[in-house]
């Protein structure tokens, strides 16, 4: 079922630009290179951020924080693993990318830890990002419970991901 | 400067365990290893984000979006009240959050900072957020995605079967955060109105 959203999509996407008289094949071209330049702002960080991130991990450090956080995330259902990734995900999207890219090597893109990491990644957003940018251009200091209302949901998320990634 | 701190950090507790670890060896390696590694990511990365970018300008263009924010405008109407007053307020609350359900997160930006903007003009206090501001950033934060085309693109980077087999799940695990987190806005708006 899965398997065709995405060739649906993409189908639907050009026929009805089509049936518009748009130029599918332009826009197409104009978009990819939107892409690439997402992609080449996202480069720089993730050289910067996964090496350090594979220092953590080989020094034996990011192994003892998951293993620190292991009694809190068992409780939550949530597999301690990913701790550095919940952890990271409402401060920074490309170290988050950096975090979930390493999780994804070491214990296998398709293992229940692999397969929560990217729901995870997914499914959540960086809270804390997208609060300073919307607030801080509107010029709004007192954010009263916004923060914790949005870190609830994250952690909602974060629970959520670990529950479906069994489920589906 | 938060990633200053973040990645001086990274590398300084690295150094630190090793001492106790003995792992400076692999240690040593590894921060090469990383860099290279970030490099192939990325590459692997490149082509199936630019094909949804490629994809996320035909549902722009064609008016899809569009359609989508006008569909979206009365649920919206309902959660946020400065909608109800203000017109603009509700067509950038509702572009901002199509655009993030379809993944174009450079046009979703500038319109939630617009909706802000447009939400401080109706209040005596510029500087405080109200119930309506506080709604807004949860369900910007929450990420409601049709397709999380970076998350999958990662998946497919690293040689995933199926990487676009995640999606029941993260829509599932989208619909129950944002849930929680309006209800936990409506909780803490009465909690505050009560002390």
């Amino acid at each position: 079922m899965s398997s065709y959203i995405i060739p649906l999509i993409i189908t639907a996407a050009a026929c009805y630009s089509l049936k518009k008289r748009l130029d599918v094949y332009s826009l197409l071209t104009c978009g990819a290179e939107d892409g690439l330049k997402i992609m080449l702002r996202i480069l720089p960080n993730l050289i910067i951020l996964l090496s350090g991130v594979y220092m953590l991990r080989a020094s034996g450090a990011l192994d003892m924080i998951t293993t620190l956080l292991t009694p809190a995330f068992r409780f939550l259902g949530i597999p301690p693993e990913t701790a550095p990734l919940v952890l990271i995900r409402p401060l920074s999207g490309s170290a988050a990318l950096a975090v979930a890219a390493d999780i994804m090597r070491t214990y296998g893109v398709d293992s229940q830890i692999g397969r929560t990491a990217a729901i995870m990644l997914g499914s959540t957003e960086t809270t804390f990002y997208t609060i300073a940018v919307y607030f801080g251009a509107a010029g709004v200091k007192k954010t009263r419970w916004a923060v914790p209302a949005a870190l609830a949901a994250d952690l909602t998320g974060f629970v959520m991901a670990a529950v479906t990634a069994r489920l589906f | 400067m938060a990633l200053s701190i973040l990645w001086t950090a990274m590398v300084a507790i690295s150094l630190l365990f090793s001492f106790f670890a003995g792992t400076a060896d692999a240690m040593s390696s590894a921060v090469l290893e990383g860099a290279a590694e970030a490099v192939a990511t990325a590459v692997s990365m490149t082509g199936p984000v630019c094909l949804w970018c490629g994809i996320c300008s035909l549902l722009d263009a064609s008016g899809v979006s569009a359609k989508l924010s006008r569909i979206l405008a009365p649920v919206l109407k309902r959660i946020f009240p400065e909608a109800r007053k203000d017109t603009h307020v509700l067509q950038s609350i509702s572009g901002c959050v199509t655009a993030n359900f379809l993944g174009l997160g450079n046009a979703a930006t500038p319109l939630g900072i617009q909706a802000v903007k447009r939400m401080t003009a109706l209040q005596k206090d510029s500087s405080v957020a109200s119930d309506g501001m506080c709604r807004f950033i949860v369900l910007c934060t929450a990420s409601i995605q049709l397709i999380p085309s970076t998350a999958a693109a990662l998946r497919s980077s690293m040689g995933c079967a199926a990487p676009f087999d995640i999606l029941p799940a993260v829509w599932v695990s989208s619909i129950v955060s944002v849930s929680v987190g309006l209800g936990v806005s409506t909780l803490l708006a009465r909690l505050e109105k009560t002390s």
